[in-house]
């Protein structure tokens, strides 16, 4: 009896040191009409079949709402892709989620972008690979796709629904930051995420054709900063540098189980997209448990949080309020242990191998892109 | 180029852009701003001066009408709403109407 009430005592203490998520990445699909070298998918990709269910993706959506979810992002894959996306879209809107669309825009079209207005979406991103037809098609592997992201911008603001344009950056278009800056306030968009490549999976594959130079890195944050100024009211610059020539590394998703969480085509819930590139955690699925089980008592989303499972060097740093020690699917990559020190870090005894690593492969000329599956 | 930044004044007239909105956050026990990739706690305060923009009074006469309502020197109080609208604006979450 007094057992129990220990443990129980002790439950309710993790649940309430550990805060309810913010946000909810729910990758509907793997299916792509592109095959983008950096795709963020896994290797291993869901198959049709094995897809939620409408009414299963709608379960999800209420059980996030109740959990204290704000924004939940479509996602994917190409979220086009589900002939159920407005119903979808419509149904956590009702649960009073604000609803984001994270597309490459292939498969919509004007009359489905009104559909999706309809349904209450409440902002959409729009993914461009370059700034010419030429350079955008040849990294998304698909011919035609630059000129249909245009006109889905056309119909997106005609529908009224802000926009916002995500360049990944990286070796082969960096040079293109202006352009594209230029390219969403042509297309209207309110804001433009600038983010560089982030080496896992697919990615990872490709770091010798994608890893940006240290000069490109610099010339691209001046880029930034400069037109920050320039338009300042007229577009919001988000911008993720380089991690790999930084001096500290980034808290990953706002550190492990603290904001937000992914929901896998097929029902797995992951702290963070890469999170399965990490061996010996297990991911429970919505088929089988609550997300609010998930979320509070998984061993997977517990795995890092707080900060008992850090190195001393860590631990003892005055900065793991702010980074967390970085990011567990990068210390798993690039040091072979997910409990390591994130090997950006200045403090890391890995940095000085990073930095070897980071200088011979940029100067490395491939432009060899090894293509996403579908 | 298209497109000019904005310039938030005392005669501005204003509203929340298409996707943003308030929301009470029952969870959290607060009522929050969200817009894409942004969710701002507001204080009592912010969210009156949020449901006051509603495309239809200026700055000033919103900062009027609270001073009216609170007794308080409405220079303070048309400062305050001018900057939170500035501060609103150079995020792109505001609409101007005038
Ligand atoms: S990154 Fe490219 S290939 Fe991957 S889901 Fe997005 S558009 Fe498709
Ligand atoms: S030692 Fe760890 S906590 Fe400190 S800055 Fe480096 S990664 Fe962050």
């Amino acid at each position: 009896m007094s057992d129990n009430l220990a443990l129980a005592k002790q439950v309710d203490a993790r649940i309430s040191s550990v805060p309810p998520p913010m946000a909810m990445l729910a990758e509907l699909t793997h299916r792509c009409p592109l095959a983008c070298p950096y795709c963020s998918n896994p290797i291993a990709l869901t198959r049709a079949d094995e897809e939620l269910s409408t009414a299963e993706w709608i379960g999800v959506f209420e059980q996030a709402a109740a959990l204290g979810v704000l924004h939940l992002h479509l996602s994917g894959g190409e979220p086009a892709a589900r002939r159920d996306l407005a119903e979808l879209t419509q149904a956590a809107a009702a649960f009073g989620l604000y609803t984001n669309l994270i597309t490459s825009g292939v498969g919509l079209t004007e009359a489905r972008i009104g559909q999706l207005a309809d349904a209450g979406l409440d902002h959409i991103q729009l993914s461009i690979q370059g700034v010419s037809a030429e350079s955008a098609d040849r990294i998304g592997g698909y011919g035609g796709g630059y000129g249909r992201k245009i006109a889905v911008a056309g119909w997106v603001a005609e529908a009224g629904i802000p926009l916002t344009l995500n360049a990944v950056c990286h070796r082969q278009n960096m040079g293109e930051i202006e352009a594209m800056i230029e390219l969403a306030i042509r297309l209207k968009a309110r804001r433009i995420e600038v983010a560089t490549v982030q080496f896992h999976g697919w990615a990872e594959r490709n770091k010798a054709a994608l890893l940006p130079t240290r000069d490109q890195v610099e010339l691209a944050t001046r880029t930034v900063a400069a037109a920050r100024q320039t338009y300042e009211g007229i577009l919001v610059i988000d911008y993720v540098p380089a991690d790999y020539y930084s001096t500290y590394p980034k808290a990953c998703m706002g550190g492990w189980g603290r904001v937000g969480l992914n929901v896998t085509p097929s029902g797995r819930v992951l702290p963070c997209h890469a999170a399965e590139t990490i061996p010996g955690l297990s991911f429970a699925t919505v088929r089988a448990s609550s997300l609010a089980e998930i979320w509070y008592e998984s061993d997977a989303f517990n795995a890092y949080r707080g900060d008992a499972w850090m190195p001393d060097l860590c631990r003892s740093c005055e900065r793991k309020k702010v980074d967390f020690g970085g990011c567990r699917c990068q210390a798993m990559t690039l040091a072979g242990d997910a409990r390591a020190t994130d090997p950006v870090c200045v403090r890391s005894p890995l940095r000085d191998r990073l930095t070897r690593e980071t200088d011979r492969l940029s100067t490395l000329s491939s432009d060899t892109l090894i293509y996403r599956g579908r | 180029m298209t497109g000019e930044a904005p310039v938030i004044s005392g005669t501005s007239v204003v509203k929340l852009a298409r996707g943003v909105r308030l929301r009470a956050d029952a969870v959290r026990g607060q009522t929050v701003l969200l817009a894409p990739e942004r969710a701002m706690a507001l204080d009592d305060i912010a969210v009156r001066i949020v449901e006051a923009l509603d495309g239809r009074r200026s700055l000033d006469r919103i900062a009027g009408d609270f001073a009216a309502e609170f007794g308080a020197p409405v220079e303070q109080i048309a400062s305050d709403v001018q900057s939170f609208a500035h501060e609103l604006a150079i995020r792109r979450m505001l609409e101007i109407v005038e």
